[in-house]
Protein backbone atom coordinates (compact mmCIF):
# COMPACT_ATOMS: atom_id res chain seq x y z
CA UNK A 1 0.00 0.00 0.00
CA UNK A 2 1.14 3.70 -0.80
CA UNK A 3 1.91 6.10 1.86
CA UNK A 4 -1.18 7.62 3.17
CA UNK A 5 -2.01 11.01 2.69
CA UNK A 6 -3.38 12.30 5.97
CA UNK A 7 -2.08 10.70 8.94
CA UNK A 8 -3.69 12.29 12.59
CA UNK A 9 -2.06 10.42 16.34
CA UNK A 10 -3.40 11.24 19.50
CA UNK A 11 -5.51 14.29 18.77
CA UNK A 12 -6.46 15.89 21.50
CA UNK A 13 -8.68 19.18 22.79
CA UNK A 14 -10.27 20.76 25.60
CA UNK A 15 -12.39 23.28 26.73
CA UNK A 16 -12.07 24.19 29.99
CA UNK A 17 -13.76 21.37 31.68
CA UNK A 18 -14.90 19.61 28.62
CA UNK A 19 -13.17 17.36 26.56
CA UNK A 20 -14.01 17.48 23.18
CA UNK A 21 -11.63 15.15 21.44
CA UNK A 22 -9.75 11.99 23.49
CA UNK A 23 -6.48 10.48 21.80
CA UNK A 24 -8.38 10.12 18.12
CA UNK A 25 -5.95 8.78 15.40
CA UNK A 26 -6.43 7.03 11.65
CA UNK A 27 -5.06 7.29 8.67
CA UNK A 28 -6.50 8.91 4.86
CA UNK A 29 -5.51 7.29 1.75
CA UNK A 30 -5.57 9.02 -1.48
CA UNK A 31 -8.91 8.77 -2.99
CA UNK A 32 -10.66 7.76 0.12
CA UNK A 33 -13.51 9.15 1.24
CA UNK A 34 -14.09 9.10 5.34
CA UNK A 35 -16.85 9.95 7.39
CA UNK A 36 -17.37 11.31 10.79
CA UNK A 37 -20.26 10.51 12.32
CA UNK A 38 -22.18 11.24 15.69
CA UNK A 39 -24.56 13.50 17.32
CA UNK A 40 -24.35 17.12 18.43
CA UNK A 41 -21.40 17.84 20.95
CA UNK A 42 -19.78 14.55 19.69
CA UNK A 43 -17.13 16.09 19.13
CA UNK A 44 -16.68 15.50 15.48
CA UNK A 45 -16.14 19.28 13.94
CA UNK A 46 -13.44 19.98 16.63
CA UNK A 47 -11.55 16.86 15.05
CA UNK A 48 -12.49 18.11 11.91
CA UNK A 49 -11.23 21.42 12.41
CA UNK A 50 -8.27 20.37 14.13
CA UNK A 51 -7.26 17.98 11.11
CA UNK A 52 -7.83 20.74 8.55
CA UNK A 53 -5.40 23.60 10.44
CA UNK A 54 -8.62 25.43 11.33
CA UNK A 55 -7.86 24.64 14.86
CA UNK A 56 -4.45 23.88 16.86
CA UNK A 57 -4.89 19.80 18.75
CA UNK A 58 -3.76 20.16 22.82
CA UNK A 59 -1.78 17.03 21.89
CA UNK A 60 -1.14 14.68 19.33
CA UNK A 61 -0.52 15.52 15.60
CA UNK A 62 -1.56 15.57 11.95
CA UNK A 63 0.83 14.85 9.04
CA UNK A 64 0.38 15.53 5.60
CA UNK A 65 2.15 14.23 2.08
CA UNK A 66 2.54 17.57 0.43
CA UNK A 67 2.55 17.23 -3.49
CA UNK A 68 5.99 16.87 -3.59
CA UNK A 69 5.65 14.21 -1.53
CA UNK A 70 7.50 15.13 1.93
CA UNK A 71 5.19 14.04 4.81
CA UNK A 72 5.17 16.75 6.83
CA UNK A 73 3.95 17.64 10.58
CA UNK A 74 0.64 20.49 9.85
CA UNK A 75 2.21 22.55 13.19
CA UNK A 76 5.21 22.85 11.54
CA UNK A 77 4.17 24.44 8.30
CA UNK A 78 5.30 27.96 7.88
CA UNK A 79 2.00 30.24 7.77
CA UNK A 80 2.82 30.64 3.98
CA UNK A 81 3.18 27.05 3.62
CA UNK A 82 -0.39 26.49 5.43
CA UNK A 83 -1.88 29.13 3.57
CA UNK A 84 -0.62 27.75 0.01
CA UNK A 85 -1.81 24.14 0.85
CA UNK A 86 -5.28 25.16 2.15
CA UNK A 87 -6.07 27.39 -1.49
CA UNK A 88 -4.57 24.37 -3.47
CA UNK A 89 -4.16 20.99 -2.27
CA UNK A 90 -7.51 21.42 -0.13
CA UNK A 91 -10.63 22.50 -0.15
CA UNK A 92 -13.35 23.11 2.60
CA UNK A 93 -17.01 22.92 1.99
CA UNK A 94 -19.21 24.74 4.96
CA UNK A 95 -22.53 24.24 5.78
CA UNK A 96 -23.08 27.49 5.53
CA UNK A 97 -22.09 28.18 2.34
CA UNK A 98 -21.76 32.20 3.57
CA UNK A 99 -18.76 31.35 5.70
CA UNK A 100 -17.28 29.91 2.42
CA UNK A 101 -18.23 32.80 -0.38
CA UNK A 102 -17.42 35.94 -0.57
CA UNK A 103 -20.98 37.31 -0.46
CA UNK A 104 -20.37 40.70 -1.90
CA UNK A 105 -18.23 39.31 -5.14
CA UNK A 106 -19.60 38.01 -8.27
CA UNK A 107 -20.04 34.27 -8.82
CA UNK A 108 -17.42 34.27 -10.99
CA UNK A 109 -15.29 36.39 -8.44
CA UNK A 110 -15.68 33.44 -6.51
CA UNK A 111 -14.23 30.80 -8.55
CA UNK A 112 -11.64 32.84 -10.04
CA UNK A 113 -10.24 34.18 -6.23
CA UNK A 114 -8.32 30.67 -5.89
CA UNK A 115 -6.61 30.68 -9.25
CA UNK A 116 -5.40 34.47 -8.68
CA UNK A 117 -4.00 33.24 -5.31
CA UNK A 118 -1.88 30.82 -7.34
CA UNK A 119 -1.13 33.71 -9.42
CA UNK A 120 -2.71 33.19 -12.52
CA UNK A 121 -3.24 36.74 -13.64
CA UNK A 122 -5.36 35.78 -16.86
CA UNK A 123 -8.90 37.20 -17.02
CA UNK A 124 -10.32 35.89 -19.35
CA UNK A 125 -8.47 32.56 -18.64
CA UNK A 126 -9.86 32.63 -15.29
CA UNK A 127 -12.89 33.80 -16.64
CA UNK A 128 -13.01 30.71 -19.23
CA UNK A 129 -12.82 28.36 -16.11
CA UNK A 130 -15.08 30.01 -13.48
CA UNK A 131 -17.76 29.40 -16.49
CA UNK A 132 -16.72 25.90 -17.28
CA UNK A 133 -16.95 25.41 -12.97
CA UNK A 134 -20.52 26.62 -12.70
CA UNK A 135 -21.39 24.42 -15.68
CA UNK A 136 -20.26 21.43 -13.92
CA UNK A 137 -21.74 22.54 -10.53
CA UNK A 138 -24.92 22.95 -12.47
CA UNK A 139 -25.67 27.13 -12.39
CA UNK A 140 -26.97 28.39 -15.43
CA UNK A 141 -24.09 30.17 -17.35
CA UNK A 142 -26.20 33.38 -16.84
CA UNK A 143 -25.61 33.45 -13.12
CA UNK A 144 -21.74 34.19 -13.85
CA UNK A 145 -21.55 37.82 -12.70
CA UNK A 146 -24.43 37.67 -10.10
CA UNK A 147 -23.81 37.68 -6.50
CA UNK A 148 -24.70 34.85 -4.52
CA UNK A 149 -26.91 36.67 -2.32
CA UNK A 150 -29.30 36.34 -5.02
CA UNK A 151 -28.87 32.67 -5.04
CA UNK A 152 -30.70 30.22 -3.51
CA UNK A 153 -29.62 27.55 -0.40
CA UNK A 154 -28.65 25.08 -3.21
CA UNK A 155 -27.01 26.97 -5.63
CA UNK A 156 -24.98 28.18 -2.99
CA UNK A 157 -23.68 25.00 -2.06
CA UNK A 158 -22.72 24.60 -5.53
CA UNK A 159 -21.02 27.52 -5.76
CA UNK A 160 -18.96 26.88 -2.78
CA UNK A 161 -18.29 23.46 -3.95
CA UNK A 162 -17.02 25.23 -7.48
CA UNK A 163 -14.93 27.20 -5.84
CA UNK A 164 -12.94 25.03 -4.15
CA UNK A 165 -12.24 22.39 -6.61
CA UNK A 166 -10.96 24.71 -8.91
CA UNK A 167 -7.52 24.08 -8.56
CA UNK A 168 -7.86 20.56 -8.08
CA UNK A 169 -7.48 19.83 -4.50
CA UNK A 170 -6.41 16.04 -3.52
CA UNK A 171 -8.54 16.42 -0.42
CA UNK A 172 -11.39 18.39 0.72
CA UNK A 173 -12.99 18.94 4.55
CA UNK A 174 -17.03 18.71 4.75
CA UNK A 175 -19.03 20.12 7.48
CA UNK A 176 -22.37 18.87 6.73
CA UNK A 177 -22.61 19.81 3.16
CA UNK A 178 -26.44 19.52 2.89
CA UNK A 179 -27.25 20.80 6.26
CA UNK A 180 -30.08 22.62 6.02
CA UNK A 181 -31.30 22.51 2.67
CA UNK A 182 -35.00 20.98 1.67
CA UNK A 183 -34.78 17.29 0.73
CA UNK A 184 -35.26 17.76 -3.02
CA UNK A 185 -31.90 19.54 -3.03
CA UNK A 186 -30.01 17.63 -0.95
CA UNK A 187 -30.46 14.51 -3.23
CA UNK A 188 -29.07 16.73 -6.09
CA UNK A 189 -26.37 18.15 -4.06
CA UNK A 190 -25.36 14.57 -2.99
CA UNK A 191 -25.64 12.96 -6.57
CA UNK A 192 -23.08 15.79 -7.74
CA UNK A 193 -20.92 15.46 -4.45
CA UNK A 194 -20.69 11.71 -5.08
CA UNK A 195 -19.74 12.43 -8.93
CA UNK A 196 -16.88 15.12 -8.40
CA UNK A 197 -15.21 12.70 -5.87
CA UNK A 198 -15.06 9.81 -8.20
CA UNK A 199 -14.19 11.73 -11.49
CA UNK A 200 -11.38 13.68 -9.59
CA UNK A 201 -10.64 11.41 -7.28
CA UNK A 202 -10.44 13.00 -4.35
CA UNK A 203 -10.07 12.28 -0.79
CA UNK A 204 -12.66 13.48 1.65
CA UNK A 205 -13.17 14.03 5.02
CA UNK A 206 -16.74 14.71 5.80
CA UNK A 207 -18.48 15.33 8.83
CA UNK A 208 -22.27 14.40 9.17
CA UNK A 209 -24.89 13.88 11.57
CA UNK A 210 -27.51 12.01 8.60
CA UNK A 211 -26.33 8.49 8.24
CA UNK A 212 -27.64 8.28 5.00
CA UNK A 213 -25.52 10.92 3.61
CA UNK A 214 -22.36 9.27 4.90
CA UNK A 215 -23.95 6.21 3.15
CA UNK A 216 -23.53 7.36 -0.38
CA UNK A 217 -20.54 9.57 0.17
CA UNK A 218 -18.17 7.49 2.36
CA UNK A 219 -15.93 4.25 1.87
CA UNK A 220 -15.31 4.53 5.35
CA UNK A 221 -16.91 5.68 8.84
CA UNK A 222 -15.83 6.96 12.44
CA UNK A 223 -18.64 7.09 14.72
CA UNK A 224 -17.97 9.55 17.78
CA UNK A 225 -19.30 9.77 21.61
CA UNK A 226 -18.18 12.22 23.84
CA UNK A 227 -14.92 12.80 22.18
CA UNK A 228 -13.82 9.13 21.40
CA UNK A 229 -14.32 7.30 18.41
CA UNK A 230 -16.34 4.19 19.68
CA UNK A 231 -16.55 2.54 16.53
CA UNK A 232 -14.83 2.79 12.88
CA UNK A 233 -14.72 0.49 9.57
CA UNK A 234 -15.91 0.39 6.35
CA UNK A 235 -19.12 2.41 5.67
CA UNK A 236 -21.50 -0.47 4.67
CA UNK A 237 -20.42 -2.78 7.69
CA UNK A 238 -20.82 -0.58 10.19
CA UNK A 239 -24.09 0.81 9.60
CA UNK A 240 -25.42 -2.70 8.60
CA UNK A 241 -23.50 -4.73 11.35
CA UNK A 242 -22.95 -2.01 13.97
CA UNK A 243 -21.23 -3.24 16.94
CA UNK A 244 -21.03 -0.91 19.19
CA UNK A 245 -23.93 -0.34 21.84
CA UNK A 246 -24.51 3.49 20.57
CA UNK A 247 -23.69 2.72 16.90
CA UNK A 248 -26.45 0.49 17.42
CA UNK A 249 -28.65 3.48 18.63
CA UNK A 250 -27.57 5.53 16.16
CA UNK A 251 -28.50 3.06 13.36
CA UNK A 252 -31.90 1.86 14.83
CA UNK A 253 -33.27 5.23 15.43
CA UNK A 254 -32.94 6.68 11.56
CA UNK A 255 -36.55 6.17 10.19
CA UNK A 256 -36.58 4.33 6.80
CA UNK A 257 -38.07 6.48 4.26
CA UNK B 1 -5.02 -25.08 5.62
CA UNK B 2 -3.38 -22.81 2.73
CA UNK B 3 -4.93 -21.62 -0.50
CA UNK B 4 -3.69 -23.73 -3.44
CA UNK B 5 -3.68 -21.91 -6.51
CA UNK B 6 -6.74 -23.23 -7.98
CA UNK B 7 -8.40 -21.35 -5.14
CA UNK B 8 -10.49 -18.17 -5.27
CA UNK B 9 -11.75 -18.28 -1.78
CA UNK B 10 -10.94 -20.15 1.14
CA UNK B 11 -13.30 -19.82 4.18
CA UNK B 12 -12.20 -21.69 7.38
CA UNK B 13 -13.66 -21.56 10.79
CA UNK B 14 -15.98 -18.74 10.49
CA UNK B 15 -18.02 -17.77 13.30
CA UNK B 16 -20.62 -14.99 13.44
CA UNK B 17 -23.19 -13.81 15.98
CA UNK B 18 -24.93 -10.87 16.65
CA UNK B 19 -25.31 -8.92 19.93
CA UNK B 20 -28.15 -6.78 20.11
CA UNK B 21 -27.20 -3.93 23.23
CA UNK B 22 -30.53 -2.05 22.44
CA UNK B 23 -32.24 -5.12 23.70
CA UNK B 24 -30.41 -6.33 26.86
CA UNK B 25 -27.76 -7.87 24.99
CA UNK B 26 -29.18 -10.23 23.67
CA UNK B 27 -26.83 -12.98 21.83
CA UNK B 28 -27.74 -14.40 18.30
CA UNK B 29 -25.31 -17.15 17.29
CA UNK B 30 -26.19 -16.87 13.29
CA UNK B 31 -23.26 -19.57 12.17
CA UNK B 32 -20.52 -21.47 13.70
CA UNK B 33 -17.27 -23.28 12.34
CA UNK B 34 -18.04 -22.57 8.38
CA UNK B 35 -15.81 -24.16 6.44
CA UNK B 36 -15.67 -24.27 2.45
CA UNK B 37 -13.60 -23.38 -0.26
CA UNK B 38 -14.47 -21.99 -3.99
CA UNK B 39 -12.13 -22.57 -7.06
CA UNK B 40 -11.73 -20.49 -10.23
CA UNK B 41 -15.01 -21.36 -12.81
CA UNK B 42 -16.50 -23.21 -10.20
CA UNK B 43 -19.91 -22.15 -9.16
CA UNK B 44 -20.69 -23.19 -5.35
CA UNK B 45 -24.36 -22.62 -3.86
CA UNK B 46 -25.64 -22.42 -0.33
CA UNK B 47 -28.26 -24.77 0.57
CA UNK B 48 -30.64 -24.96 3.87
CA UNK B 49 -33.30 -23.73 4.99
CA UNK B 50 -34.41 -20.07 5.53
CA UNK B 51 -33.05 -18.41 8.43
CA UNK B 52 -29.84 -21.20 8.59
CA UNK B 53 -27.23 -17.71 7.90
CA UNK B 54 -26.96 -18.15 4.14
CA UNK B 55 -27.52 -14.07 3.30
CA UNK B 56 -25.01 -13.64 6.53
CA UNK B 57 -22.60 -15.85 5.51
CA UNK B 58 -22.01 -13.99 1.85
CA UNK B 59 -22.34 -10.50 3.91
CA UNK B 60 -19.29 -11.60 5.71
CA UNK B 61 -17.38 -12.93 2.64
CA UNK B 62 -18.50 -9.68 1.12
CA UNK B 63 -17.17 -7.76 4.36
CA UNK B 64 -20.20 -6.25 4.94
CA UNK B 65 -21.11 -8.17 8.02
CA UNK B 66 -18.18 -8.54 10.41
CA UNK B 67 -16.83 -11.93 12.31
CA UNK B 68 -15.90 -13.45 15.21
CA UNK B 69 -14.12 -15.97 14.80
CA UNK B 70 -12.22 -17.50 11.41
CA UNK B 71 -10.53 -16.52 8.40
CA UNK B 72 -11.90 -15.62 4.89
CA UNK B 73 -8.81 -16.04 2.70
CA UNK B 74 -9.42 -14.25 -1.09
CA UNK B 75 -7.01 -14.97 -3.72
CA UNK B 76 -6.36 -10.99 -5.02
CA UNK B 77 -4.29 -10.30 -7.67
CA UNK B 78 -1.02 -11.99 -6.55
CA UNK B 79 -1.54 -12.18 -2.79
CA UNK B 80 -3.74 -13.60 -0.48
CA UNK B 81 -5.82 -11.31 1.64
CA UNK B 82 -7.47 -12.22 4.85
CA UNK B 83 -11.00 -10.25 4.96
CA UNK B 84 -12.19 -11.22 8.29
CA UNK B 85 -9.04 -8.88 9.35
CA UNK B 86 -8.42 -6.53 6.32
CA UNK B 87 -8.05 -3.18 6.81
CA UNK B 88 -10.94 -1.27 5.38
CA UNK B 89 -9.09 0.42 2.47
CA UNK B 90 -7.67 -3.02 1.03
CA UNK B 91 -11.40 -4.30 1.39
CA UNK B 92 -12.27 -1.71 -0.64
CA UNK B 93 -9.77 -2.26 -3.11
CA UNK B 94 -10.72 -5.68 -3.44
CA UNK B 95 -14.21 -5.17 -4.16
CA UNK B 96 -13.19 -2.90 -7.36
CA UNK B 97 -10.78 -5.09 -8.43
CA UNK B 98 -11.65 -9.23 -6.63
CA UNK B 99 -15.18 -9.49 -6.20
CA UNK B 100 -18.46 -8.24 -6.81
CA UNK B 101 -21.44 -8.64 -4.96
CA UNK B 102 -25.29 -9.14 -6.23
CA UNK B 103 -27.48 -8.50 -3.05
CA UNK B 104 -31.34 -9.22 -3.49
CA UNK B 105 -32.59 -5.67 -3.57
CA UNK B 106 -31.31 -2.65 -5.40
CA UNK B 107 -29.84 -0.27 -3.19
CA UNK B 108 -31.24 2.47 -5.14
CA UNK B 109 -29.07 5.87 -5.59
CA UNK B 110 -31.37 9.02 -5.99
CA UNK B 111 -31.29 10.39 -9.52
CA UNK B 112 -28.73 8.43 -11.40
CA UNK B 113 -29.96 6.39 -14.10
CA UNK B 114 -30.15 2.98 -15.02
CA UNK B 115 -27.01 3.04 -17.55
CA UNK B 116 -25.04 5.15 -15.32
CA UNK B 117 -25.19 3.04 -12.15
CA UNK B 118 -23.91 0.36 -14.44
CA UNK B 119 -21.57 2.19 -16.77
CA UNK B 120 -19.77 3.26 -12.76
CA UNK B 121 -19.41 -0.22 -11.77
CA UNK B 122 -17.52 -0.57 -15.16
CA UNK B 123 -15.38 2.14 -14.35
CA UNK B 124 -14.60 0.60 -11.43
CA UNK B 125 -12.98 -2.09 -13.37
CA UNK B 126 -10.75 0.40 -14.48
CA UNK B 127 -12.57 0.66 -18.19
CA UNK B 128 -12.73 4.49 -19.71
CA UNK B 129 -15.60 6.62 -20.03
CA UNK B 130 -17.07 5.67 -23.65
CA UNK B 131 -16.29 1.67 -22.81
CA UNK B 132 -17.48 1.44 -19.81
CA UNK B 133 -21.21 2.57 -20.84
CA UNK B 134 -20.98 0.76 -24.07
CA UNK B 135 -20.22 -2.38 -21.59
CA UNK B 136 -23.71 -1.31 -19.44
CA UNK B 137 -25.77 -1.11 -22.98
CA UNK B 138 -24.72 -4.64 -23.52
CA UNK B 139 -25.56 -5.61 -20.42
CA UNK B 140 -29.25 -3.89 -19.94
CA UNK B 141 -29.52 -5.35 -23.56
CA UNK B 142 -28.95 -8.94 -22.71
CA UNK B 143 -30.96 -8.48 -19.53
CA UNK B 144 -34.00 -7.35 -21.63
CA UNK B 145 -34.23 -4.06 -20.07
CA UNK B 146 -36.32 -1.70 -22.63
CA UNK B 147 -33.87 1.28 -23.34
CA UNK B 148 -36.22 3.93 -22.96
CA UNK B 149 -35.84 2.83 -19.14
CA UNK B 150 -32.11 3.07 -19.53
CA UNK B 151 -32.18 6.65 -18.88
CA UNK B 152 -34.07 6.92 -15.64
CA UNK B 153 -33.16 6.23 -12.32
CA UNK B 154 -34.17 2.97 -11.08
CA UNK B 155 -35.98 3.76 -8.43
CA UNK B 156 -40.04 3.64 -9.85
CA UNK B 157 -38.76 0.59 -11.73
CA UNK B 158 -40.62 -2.83 -11.10
CA UNK B 159 -38.99 -5.18 -8.87
CA UNK B 160 -37.59 -7.62 -11.75
CA UNK B 161 -36.53 -4.32 -13.69
CA UNK B 162 -34.51 -3.33 -10.64
CA UNK B 163 -33.03 -6.91 -9.96
CA UNK B 164 -31.82 -6.79 -13.93
CA UNK B 165 -30.31 -3.34 -13.25
CA UNK B 166 -28.71 -4.62 -10.12
CA UNK B 167 -27.56 -7.89 -12.28
CA UNK B 168 -25.98 -5.76 -14.89
CA UNK B 169 -23.76 -3.60 -12.46
CA UNK B 170 -22.94 -6.64 -11.07
CA UNK B 171 -21.07 -7.80 -14.50
CA UNK B 172 -20.14 -4.77 -15.25
CA UNK B 173 -16.86 -5.54 -13.42
CA UNK B 174 -14.03 -8.21 -14.26
CA UNK B 175 -14.49 -9.79 -10.83
CA UNK B 176 -12.57 -13.25 -10.34
CA UNK B 177 -15.33 -14.10 -7.46
CA UNK B 178 -19.19 -12.85 -7.79
CA UNK B 179 -21.16 -13.06 -4.52
CA UNK B 180 -24.86 -13.40 -5.64
CA UNK B 181 -27.73 -13.55 -3.10
CA UNK B 182 -30.79 -15.14 -5.05
CA UNK B 183 -30.23 -12.92 -8.21
CA UNK B 184 -33.09 -14.93 -10.60
CA UNK B 185 -35.81 -14.76 -7.61
CA UNK B 186 -38.17 -12.15 -9.12
CA UNK B 187 -37.49 -12.83 -12.67
CA UNK B 188 -39.58 -14.36 -15.41
CA UNK B 189 -37.65 -17.32 -17.53
CA UNK B 190 -36.68 -15.62 -20.14
CA UNK B 191 -34.75 -13.31 -17.83
CA UNK B 192 -33.54 -16.54 -15.58
CA UNK B 193 -32.45 -18.16 -18.90
CA UNK B 194 -30.02 -14.80 -19.89
CA UNK B 195 -28.43 -15.02 -15.87
CA UNK B 196 -27.79 -18.04 -16.52
CA UNK B 197 -26.38 -17.36 -19.52
CA UNK B 198 -24.21 -14.87 -18.31
CA UNK B 199 -22.84 -16.93 -15.34
CA UNK B 200 -21.90 -19.65 -17.93
CA UNK B 201 -19.78 -17.32 -20.01
CA UNK B 202 -18.01 -15.73 -17.12
CA UNK B 203 -17.19 -19.07 -15.52
CA UNK B 204 -15.87 -20.46 -19.24
CA UNK B 205 -13.68 -17.50 -18.83
CA UNK B 206 -12.26 -18.62 -15.01
CA UNK B 207 -14.64 -16.67 -12.21
CA UNK B 208 -15.79 -18.14 -9.49
CA UNK B 209 -19.20 -18.02 -7.95
CA UNK B 210 -20.19 -18.05 -4.32
CA UNK B 211 -24.43 -18.07 -4.60
CA UNK B 212 -28.08 -18.64 -2.92
CA UNK B 213 -30.75 -19.38 -5.48
CA UNK B 214 -34.36 -19.75 -4.29
CA UNK B 215 -35.05 -21.97 -7.39
CA UNK B 216 -34.43 -25.27 -7.63
CA UNK B 217 -33.99 -25.84 -11.55
CA UNK B 218 -31.50 -23.21 -11.77
CA UNK B 219 -29.80 -24.70 -8.62
CA UNK B 220 -29.48 -28.10 -10.32
CA UNK B 221 -28.25 -26.36 -13.68
CA UNK B 222 -25.42 -24.38 -11.77
CA UNK B 223 -24.02 -26.07 -8.96
CA UNK B 224 -21.01 -27.34 -9.09
CA UNK B 225 -21.52 -28.32 -5.15
CA UNK B 226 -23.93 -27.24 -2.68
CA UNK B 227 -23.02 -26.74 0.66
CA UNK B 228 -25.51 -27.11 2.77
CA UNK B 229 -25.32 -24.34 5.70
CA UNK B 230 -27.35 -25.68 8.78
CA UNK B 231 -23.95 -28.00 8.85
CA UNK B 232 -22.53 -24.85 10.44
CA UNK B 233 -25.77 -24.25 13.07
CA UNK B 234 -24.07 -22.69 15.78
CA UNK B 235 -24.84 -25.25 18.98
CA UNK B 236 -26.63 -23.21 21.67
CA UNK B 237 -25.09 -22.12 24.97
CA UNK B 238 -25.22 -23.52 27.50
Amino acid sequence: MSAPLLVARGLGKRFGAVTACRDIGFELEEGEALAIVGESGSGKTTLLHMIAGLMTPDSGEVRYRLRDGAMRDLATLSEAERRALMRTDWGFVHQDAARGLRMNVSAGGNIGERLMALGDRHYGRIRQSAAQWLERVEIPIGRLDDSPATYSGGMRQRLQIARNLVTAPRLVFMDEPTGGLDVSVQARLLDLIRTLISEMGLAVVLVTHDLSVARLLSNRILVMKQGEVIESGLTDRVLDDPRAPYTQLLVSSVLAA
Amino acid sequence: MTPSAQDLLVVEALAKRFTLHLHGGADLPVVANVDFRVGRGECVVLGGPSGAGKSSILKIVYGNYGCDAGRILLADGGRVLDIAGAHPHEVILARRRTMGYVSQFLRVIPRVSSLDIVAAAARDAGLGAAEAKARAAALLQRLNLPERLWSLPPATFSGGEQQRVNIARGFAGEHALLILDEPTASLDAGNREAVIALIGERRAQGAGFLAIFHDDDVRARLADRIVDVSRFAPREAA
